[in-house]
């Protein structure tokens, strides 16, 4: 299936910000936009739902807290326990304050890492992806909005113009 | 502008009233003798038997070998010290509470001129809030220092560096030969000249940049020297902070144990100064604002404010168990004794403190939107402050009182109450003297759209 979208290019965050406000309030509706940077509030003004990713971080961060207090375990209490400057070593807890640091770092290891894990899965990013945004000079300097076309091309292409767009140009998307 | 309602002003002085008579109830009942000290342990012992077994451990542990021979001695001298710790405790009781207070009113003014220095936007919607919880530091501090001159004149117990027998004699058994090496910093006129330096030099800065403000309102448009001026004093006053912090820390904290030290306390005492007083700002913008104050701030300030509240939450807990896990595993005698004796004898306050300090703010305050919601933000709010108050209260308490201490007690409870009280009558005292908005200042309209 192929539909007709409108590429409008911005050369400002801040204007593309109003662009985006400008084309919601008159019930246009917004494919997609690319931009170079991560553009603060960019999500709200475009009506996106909220991300679950912050839910994920800490999911991960209880995976990784888990982690570190079996592993700890097994290392120096069941596997091998080890005598360090005269510390009890028979029990986990007696063990405990030495390890806090290891639970912390693991942690964070997991929240971090799996967390962008996740987020380049959930964007389908790989090594070796072609790239998706339709202009390359968005990963430059210019900020691009995908506005999709229901036979309102000449309305679109002059509100557009209003908005402040720099360039305007009309495609088929596959 | 806003008015100082009736209604917390009578609120305010009958917290002191309340406050004032715990104070006295606690010193009436300090015994004043040996012998009526002893009645008072025999009486405690007599109607619960786990407050004996406590004194009698404590009386075996640190003697255990001059036991035997020394009995007769030991005893004696062993009355003569829960005697003293029992004299101590409401003054005890009394230095948490104006320590803790007078921390509130520090930190405010230092988290006051980090937004001076670092030419901050999105805060000076609150900058007047922060001057009004720093107003009570003149009164606060002032009180600190006759609180010390009273302890220099060997009026309590408090410092036990400062008794001279410790010193007078070196072939006595009582001479400190740890505290002789010490005694060029530790020794009264010169500790008391640096609470003068101290105290005067923070009180400068606060009527200093009060001044500066005030003017900076009534200035011409685009008129910036008054800005510039705060701008350099508050430079200067975070360099003469941070030095005088940690000094401050030694000398009113941590030589209440005169053998014991830790190289980052400074640092510790810092980060729950610095988190009480973002709490304190936070509570008190969410109360001026709920009874139609300060509309200008919106919740992104008050997101930003929780945003530290959870961070600095953090951070005092890393210190804490920076400091703890590195005592815990080089276990030095020396060192150690300081958490053996806290972790034995306060176990309940020293556990729920960490709990309520660091369990309970990482929990509440984690998820993003509920920084936003102000009952979220009193919710955890209130249980940071409780647990700094616990905190400064294991931190001086075992040291002057030792075994002999008693959370749930009139003077404790008064004392907190007091200076509660007194707190918020000279903090809103001040906040009703100047508009709840300051002028003038370059970045006003960032802070006024400030938005996240």
């Amino acid at each position: 299936m192929s539909s007709k979208v409108i590429q409008a290019m911005y050369n400002d965050d801040d204007v593309l910000m109003s662009a985006v406000k400008e084309t919601r309030a008159a019930h246009h509706h917004i494919e997609e936009v690319y931009t170079p940077f991560p553009v603060h509030g960019l999500d709200k003004a475009m009506g996106l739902a909220p991300t679950r990713l912050a839910i994920t971080a800490f999911i991960y961060g209880l995976l990784g807290l888990s982690f570190a207090i079996w592993m700890m375990n097994f290392m120096m209490i069941e596997d091998w326990p080890q005598n360090i400057g005269g510390k009890p070593n028979v029990t986990y807890f007696k063990n405990m304050p030495a390890f806090v640091p290891i639970m912390f770092e693991l942690t964070v290891f997991f929240a971090a890492h799996l967390m962008v894990i996740t987020f380049y899965m959930r964007s389908k990013i790989w090594p070796f992806k072609e790239a998706e945004n339709p202009d390359p000079r968005t990963t430059d300097d210019m900020f691009l909005m995908e506005v999709s076309v229901d036979g309102n091309e000449q309305e679109l292409t002059s509100f557009l113009k209003g908005t402040g767009a720099v360039e305007i140009k009309i495609t088929e998307k596959h | 502008m806003y008015k100082f309602s009736k209604k917390l002003k009578t609120f305010s002085i009958a917290l002191m009233v309340i406050g004032a008579i715990g104070i006295t109830w606690g010193f009436i009942n300090a015994p004043s003798t040996v012998e009526q000290a002893k009645g008072i342990i025999a009486a405690q012992s007599n109607s619960h038997g786990s407050t004996h077994e406590q004194a009698t451990t404590h009386e075996v542990k640190p003697h255990g070998d001059e036991h035997a021979t020394a009995n007769e001695h030991h005893d004696a001298a062993h009355d003569e010290h829960v005697f003293h710790q029992l004299q101590n405790r409401p003054w005890s009781a009394l230095y948490v509470a104006m320590f803790y207070f007078m921390l509130l009113a520090l930190g405010s003014l230092a988290f006051y001129a980090i937004q001076h220095a670092a030419q901050a936007g999105w805060s000076i919607v609150l900058l007047r809030v922060m001057e009004g919880i720093a107003s009570y530091l003149p009164i606060g501090a002032v009180i600190i220092f006759v609180f010390l001159v009273l302890s220099t004149t060997h009026m309590n117990h408090m410092f036990a560096w400062m008794n001279p027998d410790l010193l007078a004699d070196p072939e006595s058994a009582d001479y400190d030969k740890v505290l002789a090496g010490k005694s060029l910093f530790l020794n009264i006129p010169f500790f008391l000249i640096r609470a003068v330096i101290y105290i005067g030099g923070w009180i400068f800065y606060r009527q200093y940049s009060r001044k500066q403000t005030l003017a900076l309102d009534t200035a011409a448009d685009g008129d910036l020297t008054h800005y510039k001026k705060l701008f350099g004093a508050s430079i200067k006053f975070l360099a003469f902070f941070l030095v005088t912090e940690s000094a401050m820390s030694w000398d009113w904290l941590m030589s209440l144990d005169h053998h014991w030290y830790s190289t980052l306390y400074g640092w510790y005492i810092f980060s729950g100064m610095i988190v009480t007083a973002i709490t304190t700002i936070a509570l008190v913008s969410i109360y001026l604002k709920s009874r139609g104050y300060l509309e200008f701030v919106n919740d992104s300030h008050l997101h930003d404010l929780a945003k530290f509240m959870f961070g600095f939450s953090i951070f005092w807990t890393y210190l804490w168990f920076s400091q703890f896990m590195l005592i815990w595993y080089a276990n030095i005698p020396e060192e150690v004794t300081y958490f053996a004796q806290r972790f034995n004898e306060l176990k309940v306050p020293f556990l729920a403190m960490v709990v309520m300090n660091f369990v309970f703010p990482i929990l509440i305050l984690m998820n993003s939107d509920y920084k936003r919601i102000p009952w979220f933000i009193v919710m955890a709010g209130s249980i940071i402050l409780v647990g700094h108050y616990i905190d400064i209260y294991i931190l001086i308490t075992p040291s002057t009182v030792g075994a002999q201490w008693k959370f749930i007690s009139p003077e404790v409870i008064g004392s907190a109450l007091f200076f509660l009280g007194l707190f918020i009558f000279v903090i809103f005292t001040a906040l009703s003297k100047a508009p709840l908005k300051v002028k003038g200042n370059p970045f006003m309209k960032e802070s006024e759209h400030f938005h996240y």
